[in-house]
């Protein structure tokens, strides 16, 4: 006869709430939650099993990422978990939560446009418009419509380069993907 | 110690298939290989940029191709089944092993060799990753559905450069021409289907190659029409071999540069 032991495992819901607590570790102002890169959260006997999916496929905060839901999760008592890497479907901006929206409209990142993702079939539509964006990003810091895009591609794979026209600041847009 | 997230293993009968992972394997190192060496060339400009916003931009592609070989080279690992990591692959084959097309493999040259490059692999890379979202292989179709969001941001970006540049000035347009020349010889490789590539279509894995050429035309066409630039009056598909093994010795230096590390060091990890 075997004496076990019941322990109460931490509800996934609980698990959920811990992850609100994790941010992003180069927009630290959102959270691995209102990004929308966890896509499930479940137990596998006493193994908590956490699926990630990437934002961007060679972003380099994907294992830092994962290191620090790791260490947070250990923190709250969590013994055995396992990460797994869900590439379908694959991430998109549609995931990132209103509130985290406007956290990186006040950290001075424009939100997505929603709808606005690039599709290959519009690159010679493009090409006509070059050096033009077909996007109205208004400005995070004071609300002007008058912006330009100086590159599609930002500080980090998730972002693009935009200038104020009108009070003259850069700023990041973060791209709908 | 680092905690990577492991890959979920969906079942897929496809790659079970014991007949055919020899040249499921081949096929999945092409797709890797010409991810790693292009991400490979456009992260060469890191730091050498013309602008920073430009800079930047080949360092962000250069990260998504290279993203995109650890998923095409980790997938062909498993298939071979012996024990390879997608590094091993990286970083332990020789070039004859290597099974990128030789348009890739090319010097970068100027800025504008680097986009022209980048501008006819991406139509094609757009086009066979929208083909290979319909594959019979689930593991194939969830890397190319992920690959294909960030390939289509390339192709925009490369399609609006090749206009700016061949609708530009006198010296960036006839630099532009000159690329195109260049590497107009090339670019067929990337349509001609041999043993490797029948076997994958006729699996349902990936579509024909051929089939994709109506689109990269009119895609090429279009883009080329608006740059002002002449297609050349050569064949597109004399240069051939590299997804062979075949390469031009630009390929060893690239190599050399790229495998040292691991090579000097086995194992060396940070």
């Amino acid at each position: 006869m075997v004496n076990t032991v019941a322990v109460a495992l931490p509800s996934t819901d609980q698990v959920w709430k811990w992850l609100d607590q994790v941010p992003d570790p180069e927009i630290p102002v959102v959270s691995v939650t209102e990004l929308g890169i966890i896509r499930e959260i479940r137990w596998e006997g006493d193994t908590l099993v956490i699926a990630v999916t990437p934002t961007y496929s060679g972003c380099p905060a994907t294992s830092v990422i994962d290191l620090s839901i790791e260490a947070h999760l250990h923190g709250q008592g969590i013994g055995k978990l396992r990460l797994e890497r869900r590439l379908s479907p694959p991430w998109t901006t549609d995931w990132v939560t209103p509130d985290a929206r406007e956290k990186l409209r006040a950290y001075g990142i424009a939100p997505p446009i929603d709808g606005t993702a690039p599709d290959g079939r519009t690159a010679a539509r493009a090409a006509r418009m070059a050096g033009r964006s077909n996007l109205i990003v208004a400005c995070p810091r004071c609300g002007s419509g008058h912006t330009e895009r100086v590159s599609q591609f930002g500080s980090t794979p998730c972002k693009a380069a935009y200038r104020c026209k009108d009070c003259l600041e850069p700023f990041d847009y973060f791209k709908c993907h | 110690m680092a905690a990577i997230a492991e890959i979920t293993a969906a079942p897929d009968p496809v790659l079970a298939d014991d007949g055919l992972k020899p040249a499921l394997f081949d096929w999945l190192c092409r797709m890797g290989d010409n991810c790693l060496i292009l991400g490979h060339r456009l992260s060469e400009w890191c730091g050498h940029g013309p602008a920073l916003e430009e800079d930047i931009a080949l360092a962000n592609t250069a990260l998504d191709l290279i993203g995109h070989t650890q998923m095409w080279l980790a997938l062909a690992a498993e298939v071979e089944g012996k024990g390879r990591s997608a590094d091993d692959l990286a970083f332990l084959r020789d070039a004859m092993k290597f099974r990128n097309a030789k348009l890739v493999e090319l010097p970068s040259g100027d800025m504008a060799v680097t986009l022209m490059r980048e501008f006819l692999f991406d139509a094609w890379h757009f086009e066979m990753l929208t083909g290979l979202t319909e594959s019979a292989s689930p593991r194939v179709a969830e890397i190319a559905a992920k690959a294909l969001k960030e390939v289509s941001y390339h192709l925009e970006r490369s399609s609006d450069l090749v206009v700016r540049l061949g609708d530009g000035s006198d010296e960036s347009h006839r630099r532009m021409q000159d690329a195109l020349n260049r590497l107009w010889p090339y670019a067929g490789e990337l349509f001609t289907a041999d043993k490797v590539d029948e076997a994958a279509a006729a699996a349902g894995i990936a579509p024909e190659l051929a089939a994709l050429r109506a689109a990269w035309d009119k895609t090429v066409g279009e883009v080329l029409g608006e740059a002002t630039l002449t297609l050349p009056e050569i064949r597109f598909d004399v240069h051939q071999g590299g997804k062979q093994g075949r390469h031009t010795e630009h390929l060893g230096y690239i190599l050399a540069e790229m495998q040292f590390l691991q090579r000097a060091y086995p194992g060396a990890e940070w």
